[in-house]
């Protein structure tokens, strides 16, 4: 009978991991619908890359305040996870506090947990009051309606119950109070407790320990549905992140492929070259998730929704419908459509929808400076201006829909090699002037 | 003023220190042409054999590219790229960041291999190299604020050479709550400039001039003929014509030096 515990802990670990990678795999496969883009030189600069802005928040910091609340939180999350090693390895074998083994070393250990707890706990409180009280306005710009609004405070709730469950499970464990050691934070619960009997005290510990537990296996599942993914994504993110200077946009090679044979009088452009036919992509540009690279596309998962991007947008302080944040989040809900319907159909079938005009409208794009001021604030080195380009270029190259007056400046410099209508012969005019 | 053509210089087989690659702005937008006569007055001045295109010089493509139009985009780099290769240049300096940025990291790919510099980081060398000097008297007690062009700023991590060239002068150089890494667009990168905005609440260069006007400067220096444009708009649109000029580091440095 003693099993059954056990038992049951096995199966609750077993069915809440597997369900969890059953998503991961999903994620994979989606992130994968996207196009080839190779990200593999400079191994030693991208792992360092991944060290100074993931694991070292380098970025989170241009913004002390949420920075250093962020830090502490991001902290607590990984150093308190021993903890949950430990709350694994008694719930397999049926021990209690495996690691009290290793003495005054498991008493500083878990001291430092309990102060961390206690300061996530009140990091986390911060958050809150920034989102409701204070009301930050990036937290409150439109694309934040609905979902996502109520997704960041289930986090923070989230973060609240477990940390208070694990100070609870401390205080009302006697056994470890006894000791004194390593309660910091817990034993200042404990008077709450007084009135209480041995048994509801046993009671008290036993339900925190398995809430605790169930709750972070819960909030790991949580994750494939919320923005937070970001705890895992930040890695791979930051390290294929783009290296080049934030100026260069890449140069279309089919693109150059045309041109070249346009310019070379030595090229017979009616011989067929079955190397190049297979170079010709289907579209020039990005009109859905599958025109996008797979990078872009961890880039819509790895997303956060903490605005800075958006907040620091010239097109968006201005009050322009565009927000790169909302072109991040469109592109991960139209991934996640089309995920479904492969989820569905065992293949992509057409539904009649794109990311273009259905999410993401020319409005917003054509209203982008690319001035990179969004690239410069994401804290994971999300590119939301490559989407913009890419959505561009579908739709001047594709389908001639640009402005009307960026067509006559293309037409302008295709005539006479200047945005506007000047002769090129005039063009050391200055000097004489 | 000396401005010697690429192709002169080819006929009395001489090869220019560098190429000055003046764009379309500098070339044609009178405001720009301004610019243009200042960079090349100082070029003069400090001895620097260079040479224009003249008329084989054309749009580097930027505003194409920004658009959307990467096949404009590539046929104008690859005619520029043979010109600039038949004359076997090595070397090109622009005052126009968008050519810049487009030049340098947009042309290799494409075959077309230079060292490319800002017009502020080749003054800021030959100042350092003792071929430049720079007046201070004439802007002494001013107060000067730099606005950071986006395609020399965040697109190339260049902050400092206009700044020091700035230092030169005298002045007291001012910084806006938003600069460097962080400064706020003038609105008119990405093709924006040759279209209205989209609908929306202000213009992107009066937000950016009230940014700047915030520090209460007599000048703002930029260092793009674009940025020039959208500032000089903002300094009108907000009434203080009167109060604040705003002028390129080249012209600055020409009229410090009375050029």
């Amino acid at each position: 009978m003693n099993y059954i515990d056990n038992v049951i802990f096995i199966f609750v670990l077993i069915v809440g991991i597997g369900f969890f990678v059953f998503n991961i795999k999903k994620i994979i496969r989606n992130i994968k619908l996207g196009t080839a883009i190779d990200r593999s030189n400079n191994a030693s600069e991208r792992w360092r890359n991944m060290a100074m802005v993931a694991l070292g928040q380098s970025k989170m910091v241009k913004k002390p305040v949420a920075g250093i609340l962020h830090i502490i939180v991001y902290a607590g999350f990984i150093i308190i996870n021993i903890e949950v090693l430990e709350i694994i390895i008694d719930g397999v074998f049926g021990t209690h506090r495996a690691f009290r083994i290793f003495g005054g070393f498991y008493q500083f250990l878990i001291g430092s947990f309990e102060i961390l707890a206690f300061l996530v706990l009140i990091s986390v409180i911060v958050f809150w009051i920034r989102r409701m009280v204070l009301k930050i306005p990036r937290f409150w710009n439109k694309e934040m309606a609905g979902f996502p609004k109520n997704d960041a405070l289930n986090i923070l709730y989230f973060e609240m119950v477990l940390m208070s469950l694990f100070l609870i499970m401390n205080a009302a464990d006697q056994s470890f109070q006894l000791a004194n050691g390593g309660n910091p934070i817990s034993q200042l619960v404990v008077p709450i407790f007084h009135t209480y009997s041995i048994e509801t005290m046993y009671l008290i510990e036993r339900s925190a320990w398995w809430l605790h537990i169930i709750g972070i296996l819960i909030f790991l599942n949580y994750l494939y549905y919320s923005k937070h993914l970001h705890i895992l994504l930040a890695f791979p993110n930051t390290y294929f992140a783009n290296l080049n200077a934030k100026g260069k946009l890449n140069n279309l090679e089919a693109v150059t492929n045309e041109v070249k044979m346009m310019m070379d009088p030595n090229i017979d452009p009616f011989a067929t070259n079955p190397d190049a036919v297979n170079d010709v992509p289907s579209k020039f540009g990005a009109s859905d998730v599958q025109d996008l690279n797979w990078v872009q596309l961890m880039n819509a998962y790895t997303c956060t929704e903490c605005g800075r991007c958006t907040s620091s947008c010239p097109a968006n302080q201005t009050g322009k419908e565009l927000s790169p944040r909302a072109i991040m989040m469109k592109t991960r809900d139209r991934l996640e459509e089309v995920g479904k319907n492969i989820d569905k159909n065992g293949k992509f079938i057409t539904d009649d929808k794109q990311l273009l005009n259905d999410y993401i409208t020319p409005e917003e794009i054509w209203a982008c400076t690319s001035c990179n001021a969004c690239v410069e604030e994401c804290p994971v080195n999300i590119d939301p201006l490559s989407i913009i380009i890419d959505l561009r270029r579908y739709l001047v190259m594709e389908q001639s829909a640009a402005p009307q007056e960026l067509n006559s400046m293309m037409t302008n410099i295709e005539n006479n090699g200047a945005p506007w209508q000047y002769n090129q012969m005039d063009r050391l005019n200055w000097k004489e002037e | 003023m000396n401005v010697p053509t690429m192709a002169e210089m080819m006929a009395q087989g001489k090869q220019p220190e560098v190429l000055f690659w003046v764009g379309c702005a500098g070339s044609f937008d009178d405001r720009a042409k301004k610019i243009t006569k200042a960079f090349v007055k100082i070029l003069n001045n400090a001895n620097v054999e260079f040479a224009v295109l003249g008329t084989e010089e054309s749009c580097s493509g930027d505003p194409a590219k920004r658009a959307g139009n990467e096949f404009l985009f590539q046929m104008q780099a690859m005619t520029n790229i043979e010109v600039l290769n038949a004359y076997e240049v090595k070397k090109i300096v622009t005052a126009c960041p968008h050519c810049f940025n487009t030049l340098k990291n947009e042309y290799p790919e494409l075959g077309g291999h230079y060292e490319v510099v800002h017009h502020t980081e080749l003054l800021k060398s030959l100042l350092d190299e003792g071929r430049l000097t720079i007046e201070g008297g004439k802007y002494k007690g001013e107060k000067i604020t730099f606005h950071d062009p986006c395609y020399l700023g965040r697109a190339n991590d260049i902050y400092e050479a206009p700044r020091e060239l700035i230092k030169q002068l005298d002045a007291e150089l001012v910084e806006m709550k938003h600069c460097k890494s962080d400064g706020l667009c003038c609105g008119a990168g990405g093709a924006q400039m040759f279209k209205d905005a989209e609908k929306g609440t202000k213009e992107i260069n009066v937000a950016r001039t009230e940014q700047a006007i915030d520090v209460k400067p007599n000048i703002i220096a930029t260092g793009c003929p674009f940025c020039n444009t959208m500032m000089t708009d903002g300094v009108k649109a907000t009434n203080k014509e009167a109060d604040i000029e705003v002028l390129d580091i080249a012209e600055l440095i020409a009229n410090a030096n009375n050029l």
